[in-house]
């Protein structure tokens, strides 16, 4: 190198952050490696399979397998006998099956209406034995299955998966190398050279914002290539979005490590702030399914914003035109984190 | 720190020397302008720190006690940074060879010895090609090769022109380096002069070390011709003289007198560490 050549320090800073970032394979693994890990093994899991016929028991002194016979041509029951009520009912109790039918005048149906395959195992089961017995259907209907890509699971998980690694990866990067460089002291002897701190704090967000290209590429790439996860949003908008939601989580990370002296210390803080997001802002599942009392707080989470506008984008097509409150919480919580980390800030 | 007035002087090199716990990293740290004092005034190269911070930062450079660099960036990545913070300054792989590191040029700070190290910090304090600089407690922990290494290096700085403001609890290192020293005890500076002159400035700068079978009695030494502050441990006396000439004839004359066989004999010029204890009455000691 031209040594000679006039050395930026932003510059020099972000490259040695870097520098640093790569040579820590932990840092690398939880970057890249462990977001892959857990889309591909939630991906399989709940990946779209045939639906399971349910089991049925049928018992009765007479004519159970004319019963049975009917049964078994629905393709959602799966029929096995009993010999006896108490036998059949002793298979209904433990869950084997999930309905009893006890043949007879009336035929009765033993089955427990809180558990949901027993009150679908009543209507199929009611339906063949009405058919059998000669009912006919009222009126013609046809049966249109649908399988899109965009609705299902793996499309609501894989921009929850996204947002939920720029923010873990934000506030850990930042948080932990912060720290780290305080408790070295490395912070206190660079506020005795002429660097400007704002140059220290700008270097880490920066930094972030390289890693945070990678990184969403990475997992973008994953779920479109595998999963077929679909962008129906326009690229450039996805990723200015990318770049906001860094912005805001790279002004948490700044503010998580703005005065800890310990790694203890910011290690509860950071999981302070983060487990309550990975739980309520709509990563694994949505968030409304919380009471609704706890909506506004929820709908205020970074994570939240984050989310909604991510799958808002990806699935839905929107522009960012169209997720202005989202993008306001999102700006609301990186500059005032960033601020309030300046303001605070502890460099010995 | 209370009431610490000093002045140091442009091409010296100052120590502060004492105990741990003394206050002299609080001094030194008052100085680089890192930490500000409650009450009094810091002038550096006729510049205030609340005025002109960023024009001293760049005339200035610092040293750290135990202050680490980040363990996997190499000596030169390291460097290179520091350089990067400077208007102007040295070029790296020149600071590099300036401080015996060129052979460690691509090596992590991780795998560095603890001497390699402080040279870094050093070469780091120096890549601003400072006016100042200053080193707290710049060998502490190394091993005596080491802390010599590190001594050429301070001096070649200085032969360059360069002003030096160190603090150690190693007298030696004081007297070897310092042009100047202000002892420093509980905060205050309790004598302040060249190693010599602080030397000089003791009432008996001769310190006459025996021992004796059967032990020689305190009335006994305490007549021995200038004899200042005599301490005895079991058989083992210590006692300062302001002239071996006079003392040594009188001790042999009473020991014979007295009957006592003399076992042991030796006379030594008092350095620093005498200075500390006649000054506070404790022994100052190295690590």
């Amino acid at each position: 190198m031209s040594s000679s050549g006039k050395l930026r320090p932003l510059a020099e800073l972000v490259r040695v952050r870097l520098l640093e970032f790569v040579r820590e394979p932990e840092g690398m693994f939880w970057v890249f490696v462990f977001p892959i890990g857990m889309t591909l093994a939630l991906g399989f899991a709940f990946r779209d399979k045939a639906p399971e016929p349910v089991a049925v028991g049928v018992t009765g002194k007479a004519q159970t397998s004319v019963l049975r016979e009917a049964l078994t041509r629905s393709a959602l029951l799966k029929p096995q006998l009993f010999s006896s009520l108490p036998e059949g009912r002793a298979a209904l109790r433990t869950g084997k099956i999930a309905l009893l039918v006890e043949n007879g005048s009336p035929i009765v149906y033993w089955y427990d209406p809180t558990r949901p395959d027993s009150r679908l195992a009543r209507f199929e089961v009611d339906k063949a034995v009405q058919e059998a017995a000669g009912r006919g259907d009222a009126a013609p209907v046809r049966d249109e299955l649908v399988s899109e890509k965009g609705s299902r699971y793996i499309d609501f998980l894989l921009p929850g998966l996204l947002g939920l690694n720029l923010l873990s990866t934000s506030v850990w990067g930042i948080g932990y190398s912060i720290v780290g460089a305080r408790i070295k002291k490395t912070l206190k002897l660079m506020t005795a050279t002429p660097m400007r701190q704002s140059d220290y704090l700008l270097a880490q967000m920066l930094s972030r914002f390289v890693l945070l290209a990678l990184e969403a590429a990475v997992i973008l790439a994953f779920g479109m290539l595998v999963f077929q996860v679909p962008l129906r949003g326009s690229p450039a908008a996805l990723i200015l979005l990318c770049v906001i939601c860094g912005l805001s989580f790279g002004g948490l990370g700044l503010l998580c490590g703005s005065r800890v002296q310990t790694l203890e210390g910011v290690n509860g803080l950071i999981n302070l702030i983060l487990v309550p997001m990975w739980l309520f802002s709509g990563v694994f599942f949505s968030q409304e399914r919380f009471p609704r009392a706890m909506q506004p707080a929820i709908e205020a989470l970074p994570l939240t914003a984050a989310n909604e506008a991510l799958r808002a984008i990806m699935l839905e097509g929107r522009s960012l035109a169209a997720l202005p409150s989202q993008l306001a919480i999102l700006a609301v919580w990186g500059v005032v984190s960033y601020v309030v980390a300046l303001k605070i800030f502890r460099w010995q | 720190m209370d009431g610490l007035d000093l002045a140091v002087r442009a091409g010296e090199c100052f120590g502060l020397l004492g105990p741990n716990g003394a206050g002299k990293t609080t001094t030194i740290e008052i100085l680089e302008g890192l930490n500000r004092p409650d009450m009094g005034q810091v002038t550096v190269l006729g510049r205030r720190w609340g005025t002109h911070e960023r024009e001293l930062r760049e005339r200035l450079g610092v040293s750290l006690q135990e202050s680490r660099f980040h363990d996997k960036l190499t000596v030169f990545e390291t460097l290179r940074l520091f350089r990067s913070f400077y208007r102007g300054g040295r070029d790296p792989e020149e600071a590099l060879r300036d401080m015996s590191l060129e052979e460690k040029r691509d090596a992590r700070v991780g795998k560095l010895s603890g001497g390699q190290r402080q040279r870094l910090a050093v070469a780091c304090a120096l890549t601003g090609n400072p006016e100042i600089l200053f080193l707290d407690e710049p060998t502490t922990g190394l091993d005596p090769q080491s802390r010599r290494q590190l001594w050429e290096h301070i001096r070649a700085f200085r032969v360059r022109g360069g002003t030096v403001l160190l603090t150690t609890h190693y007298m030696e290192e004081a007297e070897q380096l310092c042009d100047r020293v202000a002892i420093v005890d509980h905060g205050k500076i309790i004598g302040e002069g060249s190693p010599a002159e602080l030397i000089g400035r003791l009432h008996a700068p001769n310190i006459l070390e025996f021992s004796s079978d059967p032990a020689a009695a305190p009335g006994l030494v305490s007549g021995i011709p200038g004899a200042f502050d005599p301490r005895q441990r079991g058989s083992h006396w210590s006692v300062s003289v302001s002239s071996l000439a006079e003392a040594v004839p009188a001790l042999l004359l009473a020991l014979d007198r007295s009957g006592a066989k003399l076992e042991e004999l030796s006379t030594r010029r008092a350095t620093l560490e005498d200075v500390f204890l006649a000054l506070t009455g404790r022994e100052l000691r190295d690590e």
